[in-house]
């Protein structure tokens, strides 16, 4: 069973030694002239204010907020849409119950706002 | 043969295979994109500029690596490997060919692709945010959130595929195209049945939304974000990233190919065992031309949208994404149970 996934750590292995090795070429090969006015973040060519450590629009965690919600709901969908065939009618109508709560719940969050992005 | 040494010789020819990939695509990008705007597009290294995507990596391999003042160094110098080789392991369950021609056969493949789409997130992420710039944050952020918006829309568009072939497996998905036979000169591919044509429109602009390509890039918004995420990288590490988006791309392009185009079924017009005995290898390595045919087709779909199409605004993207996309996918998934329930007669 999980002999079938060796092949995808072999495939990791060289991905990543391709990657680290590019990157690592580099390093070498290039040059090197570190300089502290070159070392600054990139701030359209004015002296950056601040660091970037700051806070950030709430917007951005409502997305992800509402992402974990609704895809943990459609990982729901899989297992039934595997054995769709051979739960018939008892799997359509539990699955049409689940999908109604969670057309409520959208619709909740569309009415609510959750979705409008200014 | 032994299985280890198999695996490791498959999975070193298939990475070797996409860099390869990723060279040309980055070339036919170029040269493609030239020619749809009257310009002519690379054409002074080597033959008809072919050597160009050669030179570029040597270009930025010869480039200087700079780390920005106040960066996460670790964390930093891992978001770019981590991103190549996310984009690149992505493409390990993809069957290209007969039995045996594909680099791990697990039987969760549609599982482990969306998971991967879903892990990308982190190069973009980590990246931005360990660079310590405002440019570089304000792209992660935004790249974050449009990749995690349209995840919902394909991972709801891509259920209508499981439905209809009953396995995760996307070797079975493929071999399902086969049993199904099609309508006499029609190939019986996924694609075939109406039901599953809004599935497929809304997998393909979530795919694009998910790869930053065009007209989800925003991103690398150049006019608003400076190159968004990857704005302080520089040298091997920009280099990597670049690479991780065509990457993705291909395996992508090679999702689609396998969910909805048969993968490496052909047409059906022409029977391979009709060859001459000397064409005879060609009906071993027919199935992969195919495969690889209909990827390239894809891939070049993609180019040609993005010489065709401008760019969304943020409001419009999360809007389509969210508002019109997850609807779409969800009533899709219930029209395709209902007129199987109906046609099934369960009740």
């Amino acid at each position: 069973m999980l002999e079938s996934y060796f092949p995808i750590l072999v495939m990791g292995v060289f991905a990543a030694a391709v990657a680290g090795g590019m990157c690592l070429l580099a390093r070498l090969v290039g040059p090197r002239h570190a300089t502290a006015q070159k070392a600054e973040p990139y701030e359209c060519g004015m002296w950056p204010v601040g660091d970037a450590r700051r806070r950030f629009a709430v917007k951005f965690h409502v997305v992800a907020m509402l992402f974990i919600l609704f895809d943990v709901e459609l990982a729901f969908f899989y297992p039934w849409a595997v054995l769709f065939r051979d739960l018939r009618l008892f799997g359509l109508i539990e699955m049409g119950i689940f999908t109604a709560i969670l057309v409520a719940a959208y619709a909740y969050v569309w009415r609510a706002g959750g979705f409008e992005w200014d | 043969m032994n299985p280890v040494l198999l695996a490791i010789i498959k999975a070193a020819v298939v990475v070797f295979f996409n860099l390869n990939l990723v060279a040309l695509m980055v070339y036919l990008e170029r040269k493609l994109v030239g020619r749809i705007q009257h310009r002519v597009g690379p054409n002074r290294a080597g033959p008809f500029g072919l050597l160009q995507p050669m030179a570029d990596i040597v270009k930025l391999i010869l480039k200087e690596d700079v780390t920005p003042r106040g960066a996460d160094r670790w964390i930093y110098g891992l978001a770019p490997i981590l991103a190549a080789t996310l984009a690149f392991i992505g493409y390990a369950p993809i069957p290209f060919g007969p039995p045996g021609w594909q680099v791990a056969d697990i039987n969760v493949g549609l599982l482990y692709m969306l998971m991967i789409s879903s892990l990308t997130v982190y190069g973009v992420m980590l990246g931005g945010w360990a660079s310590n710039s405002k440019y570089s944050l304000l792209g992660a952020l935004r790249s974050s959130a449009q990749m995690i918006s349209y995840e919902l829309g394909l991972a709801g568009a891509v259920v209508a595929v499981v439905m209809v072939s009953g396995t995760l497996d996307l070797r079975s998905i493929v071999d399902d195209f086969q049993a199904q036979g099609g309508l006499g000169w029609l190939p019986g591919w996924n694609i075939a049945s109406p039901l599953l044509w809004p599935s497929f429109i809304v997998f393909s602009i979530c795919a694009y939304a998910e790869l930053n390509r065009v007209p989800f890039d925003l991103p690398e918004a150049e006019g608003e974000l400076g190159a968004g995420f990857h704005t302080e990288y520089s040298s091997g590490r920009f280099a990597m990233f670049f690479m991780a988006e065509y990457a993705g791309l291909a395996t992508m392009s090679a999702l689609a190919v396998t969910l909805y185009f048969g993968g490496w079924s052909g047409l059906g017009w022409f029977d391979l065992d009709r060859l001459p005995a000397w064409l005879g290898w060609y009906s071993t390595i027919a199935p992969t031309v195919i495969f690889f045919t209909k990827q390239m087709v894809f891939m070049v779909g993609a180019i040609w949208v993005r010489a065709t199409l401008p760019r969304m605004r943020y409001d419009q993207l999360m809007n389509l994404g969210w508002k019109v996309l997850i609807p779409v996918a969800t009533a899709n998934l219930v029209a395709l149970a209902l007129f199987e329930a109906a046609s099934q007669r369960w009740f």
